[in-house]
């Protein structure tokens, strides 16, 4: 009777130690065969020089400045739209009026839509509809679009994390809803927002499908502009995938690690705004 | 067994209160006719009737349910912040009807200050949370004299006066209560409304925020809720003593005003049976 008990308690550790291992085991194999691969190519002409039909030649400069305009660009699209939109949403909305539930319903639905349809949607109006074309600051909307909803679902949580006797203790001092948000609410909730925001905006980075809709192309030998053509990290590492030339594949290895980079980094900004701004109550 | 259970320590704690012809007096600063409070259409308070008077401290008691807390929050509109509450009657603050159509809840709320049950400060400094009234209110002048003197007068600066920048929430819960007082003082209102103040606190914080409430009546008028008779003898000068009835077919329930009368009255000789079942601990 006990020996089975503890048999069966060994096992079941055994067994949650495997499925852990499978997990992990596998993205480190895959990240450690990315490293050994990409390593070499990461030198001074990944990083100057535009890609290049000759596999030695080639870089990925246009690439990477654009993905980091991207990010920006989706940053100050998407944080300023998605907290005050949270904002009213937790605020101010009266919950008993059929429209402001209707928007909460469908927020979360958005969320979960695969970001190809966003894609096609963006081509066919912000591309072609308002005839923005195929450039850096659609494909900055597009990516806007897909992250909002998760902004905005983040942000409504670090707002409702704050206890309402905050508010009741600042309107008891005869504060206006505007000042009890801007001075109390907001100031509480800016970590969890930031931390939200933050995880949304690594996920646009790494974004591939919606950007190849709206015409992220592959050969650019410039630099990107606002409404210029461009391509980005995730669509050129694609791309050089896609070559028969195995040279190719090590390039796509490096592009692979400064993506990572990239999103390891803002996750690790995250990680340290959460634990700088502990909660206080 | 019929008169109620009456203890000499009884009324010598009530001694404190004022003489009714010395309330009586005092300039009105609440009349409340016919109040009645409903959440959502279900009525939670019904048919109150009372005046409040200057430099008084005026105490409601009763049992969990009669609508005492709900009462207060008629006096500064936070019910006004509740979906679906709604307030009839009539509340006279100063002879001028406090839901009349031209009044801003926000100017009502300036003028009469709130203390809450739990300690609710910012999670900011204790001096921000002190000057954060006289900030919103873009009251103009010595900040700093300012929050020194609503820290005295709640009794806390020699506590605090030498880490003004510290956090707030690492104060005893005490303190942060008596830090809530301070942050209602350092706007001057007109009255304080305290809802049951020092439930969560221990014996002698308790008896530290009754004493401060013996020193502000001077300046202000009180007014408290509390499920502590004894607070109630010690403090108040006047005694509402609310109560809960239960429609026939045991659905509703909604808060009454029964008795209202001086403490020593309410707490020696009430008029209303089921004041005297309460006081004496036979109910509730």
């Amino acid at each position: 009777m006990t020996r089975s008990r503890v048999w069966k308690n060994r096992l079941f550790k055994a067994a949650m130690l495997f499925a852990m291992l499978v997990a992990f085991g596998t993205l480190a194999v895959l990240l450690v065969d990315t490293l050994i691969t990409g390593w070499p190519e990461l030198d001074r002409q990944f990083f100057s020089d535009p890609p290049s039909t000759v596999a030695e030649e080639a870089g990925a400069r246009p690439a990477i400045l654009a993905t980091l305009y991207l990010g920006l660009l989706v940053l100050l699209l998407s944080v300023p739209i998605g907290i005050l939109t949270a904002i009213y949403l937790e605020e101010y909305a009266n919950r008993e009026r059929w429209w402001n539930r209707a928007i909460e319903v469908n927020i979360q639905n958005l969320a979960a839509v695969p970001s190809i349809v966003y894609g096609i949607l963006g081509l066919a109006f912000i591309v072609r509809g308002i005839g923005v074309g195929r450039v850096v600051f659609a494909g900055a909307l597009i990516l806007t679009l897909v992250v909002l909803p998760t902004v905005v679902v983040a942000s409504r949580e670090a707002i409702r994390a704050v206890p309402d006797s905050i508010r009741q203790g600042a309107f008891a001092l005869g504060a206006t809803k505007w000042q009890v948000v801007w001075r109390q609410v907001l100031p509480a909730s800016i970590p969890g927002m930031a931390t939200g925001s933050i995880l949304a905006l690594s996920r646009a980075v790494g974004e591939t499908a919606p950007l190849i809709m709206v015409g992220a192309i592959v050969y650019v030998a410039f630099d990107p502009t606002l409404f210029g053509a461009y391509t980005a990290l995730p669509v050129q590492i694609y791309n050089w995938t896609k070559q028969p030339d195995p040279t190719f594949q090590t390039l796509a290895a490096a592009g692979a690690i400064v993506l990572l980079a990239i999103v390891l980094g803002m996750n690790a900004v995250a990680i340290f705004l959460r634990n700088r701004y502990r909660k206080q109550w | 067994m019929e008169s109620p259970r009456i203890d000499s320590a009884r009324i010598a704690e009530v001694s404190r209160g004022l003489e009714r012809d010395e309330i009586e007096r005092r300039e009105k600063v609440f009349a409340v006719n016919d109040l009645g409070v409903a959440y959502s259409g279900k009525p939670a308070l019904e048919d109150v009737t009372l005046d409040v008077h200057k430099n008084t401290v005026t105490a409601f008691i009763g049992p969990s349910g009669c609508g005492k807390s709900t009462f207060i929050r008629c006096f500064n509109r936070m019910n006004d912040l509740i979906p679906g509450a709604r307030v009839e009657g009539t509340v006279l603050y100063h002879g001028a009807d406090l839901y009349g159509r031209d009044v801003d809840p926000v100017d009502v709320r300036r003028r009469i200050g709130m203390v809450f049950q739990k300690p609710n400060p910012f999670p900011k400094s204790i001096y921000d949370n002190v000057a954060f009234g006289p900030r919103v209110l873009g009251l103009k002048g010595d900040l700093d004299g300012r929050v020194e003197k609503a820290l005295h007068d709640a009794a806390l600066w020699d506590e605090v006066k030498g880490r003004l920048k510290d956090g707030a929430l690492g104060l005893s819960g005490g303190q942060q209560q008596r830090l809530c007082i301070a942050r209602a003082l350092a706007v001057e209102p007109d009255v304080i409304l305290m809802d049951e103040p020092a439930s969560a606190l221990d014996p002698i914080s308790t008896t530290r925020i009754e004493d401060l409430m013996h020193e502000l009546k001077r300046d202000y008028t009180i007014v408290i809720v509390t499920h502590n008779m004894q607070q109630a003898a010690r403090v108040a000068d006047m005694t509402a003593f609310f109560s809960v009835v239960v429609d026939d077919d045991g659905s509703a329930r909604r808060g009454i005003l029964v008795e209202y009368d001086t403490t020593a009255k309410i707490f020696t000789t009430p008029s209303d049976r089921r004041t005297e079942d309460y006081v004496t601990g036979r109910f509730g």
